[in-house]
């Protein structure tokens, strides 16, 4: 009896200091991936917040040598291609994502499903070059519309996912119940399950907003970038990761302080979008509940 | 498909009869408005399903775009493309065994970083670390997956990439130089940039698959081994990450496809030099690189579909790569509850 207890008790004094010896190494693996995380962030707000100033935000690039200038038609070159990437990617994600949750329990939706997670592992790069052959060449010049379609498709996939997760999250007992009433198939799907999921959907397309908003491959051949405003859809447009790319491997000081500033923007703009649109979604979500 | 196909024309017909019945008595705007129901209805279902068609076309009209377009270089150089190490934009003489030969080392390396790392963290958010601990450390794990590939590329040319010519190569060439991975000069940008830059952007993806597969496995599994007498580590160990292990590998190797297509980053610090170097301090090339380098640079259409066959190439790859880890994904979410249930 004495000499089992003791026995159980020495492998036991192993296994305990294995078992503690991997409770740290994992606690140090979480540690060591934060890292980079806090670092980034750090180094952005460091670098970049000391070059941000009003001139910055409104001006057009100088050209090398001369100080100051800014990334003014960037940013609202980034807007435009967004906005024309929201008008192709939204309605299309959301009708995929409205039918994989509808009617996609066969095996065209099952096709759908694949081919969708197989597109959003697709290389950005490799979409922006299938847009140039499409668009670019067809058109015979680069131009923000063919930025927007390049980055409208890779929101497609994340959006008809994410909406379809949210639809079935919606209890079939609230279809059943406007069906119950006679509410025509459309109108239920659009005004009574959409709509209870539509903090989910619309939190779903932001996340997808946002990863279209730091893009850069597909831009390069696609919007190409311009030094000069543009608000013409059919011409070569700046946008921001673009421009922050090509300051980053610039040989000039000057530009480098710019990238930062430019990257400390782009996160900026990126968080407050999809905070502010979490924010309006969620008290919209209370009310309706109440 | 057969509940959901027979619950939705039943309200059709219901509701057509109903407003057919007090329509003949009085009022025809019912029946009319059931009328373009119908019709709406068609039509609803029509546009629904053609925006989740477009998904497909979507993808073919990628497949298609690479293909015309890299016919000249298809033509050519036929298989010898991928099997030459000549890239010689002047001389019109194309090979592409430095990309895929960097794009492969650098992914390689991303992985050799980033699983034990990703797969240790979700371990300790999901089997280990105190409950409040654990929303605001996954919240900063997802917050890295949102960076922009373009901020991770400039952090790792100012910050990474002088970090690891004064300390980190000097060291590792002091103490591993001998087995000729470390060796040559400390350039600071090169593969190990690369590599490093990469796992960085990969820890998210792998490490929030693993935890989705390990909360899937069912808390009975944990609750036996720990009744059987296990520590924590060798419950997680026989009752966590063996059940769990297809799904693990699926998004491992989710990683390596979101890897291997991987462009700013990569293209920011890898140095952009098509060489086979066996050194990890020397600069390389990735096949995502060059596209983004050299595509606007290539003036003759030899070299431009030269380009996009590297394109192709890196779409069949990725594509195959994406559909394994979907499959084992799906297969171990999927799957685990229902032989839980069963």
């Amino acid at each position: 009896m004495t000499t089992g207890s003791l026995r159980v008790q020495r492998i036991s004094l192993r296994r305990r200091a294995v078992n503690g010896l991997v409770t740290y190494a994992a606690l140090a693996a979480s540690i060591i991936i934060i890292v980079p995380l806090l670092a980034i962030f750090g180094y952005l707000l460091m670098k970049g917040i000391g070059s941000i100033n009003w001139a910055f935000l409104t001006q057009t690039p100088k050209p090398v040598g001369e100080p100051g200038g800014g990334m003014g038609n960037a940013i609202v070159g980034s807007a435009i291609i967004l906005g024309l990437s929201s008008l192709v990617g939204i309605p299309l994600g959301i009708g995929a994502g409205i039918y994989l949750a509808e009617f996609g329990r066969n095996k065209f939706g099952n096709l759908v499903r694949f081919t969708s997670d197989v597109l959003n592992g697709v290389p950005s790069i490799v979409v922006g070059i299938a847009v140039y052959g499409l668009v670019v060449i067809t058109q015979k010049h680069f131009s923000a519309f063919a930025g927007g379609v390049a980055l409208g498709i890779m929101m497609i996939p994340t959006i008809a996912r994410s909406t379809e997760e949210m639809l079935l999250m919606v209890p079939r007992t609230i279809r059943e119940a406007a069906w119950g009433l006679g509410v025509p198939q459309w109108r239920t799907t659009l005004s009574i399950t959409l709509k209870t999921a539509s903090a989910g959907v619309i939190t779903g397309t932001m996340l997808a907003f946002a990863r279209a908003a730091g893009e850069t491959a597909p831009l390069l051949f696609t919007a190409f970038g311009n030094q000069f405003w543009n608000w013409n859809l059919n011409q070569p447009t700046a946008a921001l990761p673009l421009q922050v790319f090509v300051y980053a491997i610039s040989p000039f000081d000057e530009w480098h302080r710019q990238a930062w500033a430019g990257a400390l923007v782009l996160i900026i703009l990126i968080v407050v979008a999809v905070t502010a649109v979490r924010i309006v979604t969620s008290r919209g979500m209370y009310r309706g509940a109440a | 498909m057969a509940a959901q196909g027979s619950i939705t024309p039943n309200p059709m017909p219901g509701s057509s009869r109903l407003s057919a019945v007090s329509g003949s008595q009085a009022k025809p705007l019912p029946a009319r408005s059931s009328f373009a129901s119908r019709f709406a209805d068609k039509w609803f279902r029509g546009i629904i399903t053609l925006s989740a068609l477009s998904v497909l076309a979507i993808v073919i009209l990628i497949a298609w775009q690479l293909v015309v377009h890299s016919d000249l270089s298809l033509k050519q150089f036929g298989l010898k493309f991928f099997f030459s190490s000549n890239w010689d934009p002047v001389a019109g003489d194309f090979g592409a065994l430095p990309f895929v030969f960097g794009t492969l080392v650098s992914s390689l390396l991303a992985l050799v970083i980033a699983v034990p790392l990703s797969v240790a963290a979700a371990v300790f958010i999901t089997e280990m670390c105190p409950s409040w601990l654990k929303t605001p450390l996954s919240f900063l794990m997802e917050l890295l997956a949102a960076i922009p590939s373009v901020i991770y590329g400039l952090w790792a040319i100012f910050i990474l990439a002088p970090l690891l010519r004064t300390y980190v190569e000097p060291f590792l060439a002091k103490y591993l130089g001998w087995t000729g991975l470390f060796s040559g000069p400390a350039y600071g940008i090169g593969m190990l940039a690369a590599g490093i830059i990469l796992a960085i952007m990969i820890v998210p993806i792998i490490s929030s698959i693993t935890r989705e597969v390990m909360t899937a496995v069912p808390q009975q599994q944990r609750e036996a081994v720990l009744a059987l007498g296990a520590t924590r580590w060798e419950m997680i160990r026989t009752g966590v990450l063996r059940n769990a292990r297809t799904g693990i590998i699926g998004g491992v190797i989710l990683g390596l496809g979101r890897a291997l297509g991987e462009t700013m980053a990569v293209t920011m610090v890898i140095g952009n030099r098509p060489e086979i170097a066996k050194s990890l301090f020397a600069p390389g090339y990735t096949m995502a690189s060059v596209i983004a380098n050299e595509f606007s640079e290539a003036t003759d259409n030899l070299y431009l579909s030269a380009i996009i066959e590297i394109g192709l190439a890196l779409f069949i790859v990725t594509l195959i790569v994406n559909a394994i880890a979907q499959a084992l994904v799906w297969a171990s979410t999927r799957g685990m509850p229902a032989r839980a249930q069963a």
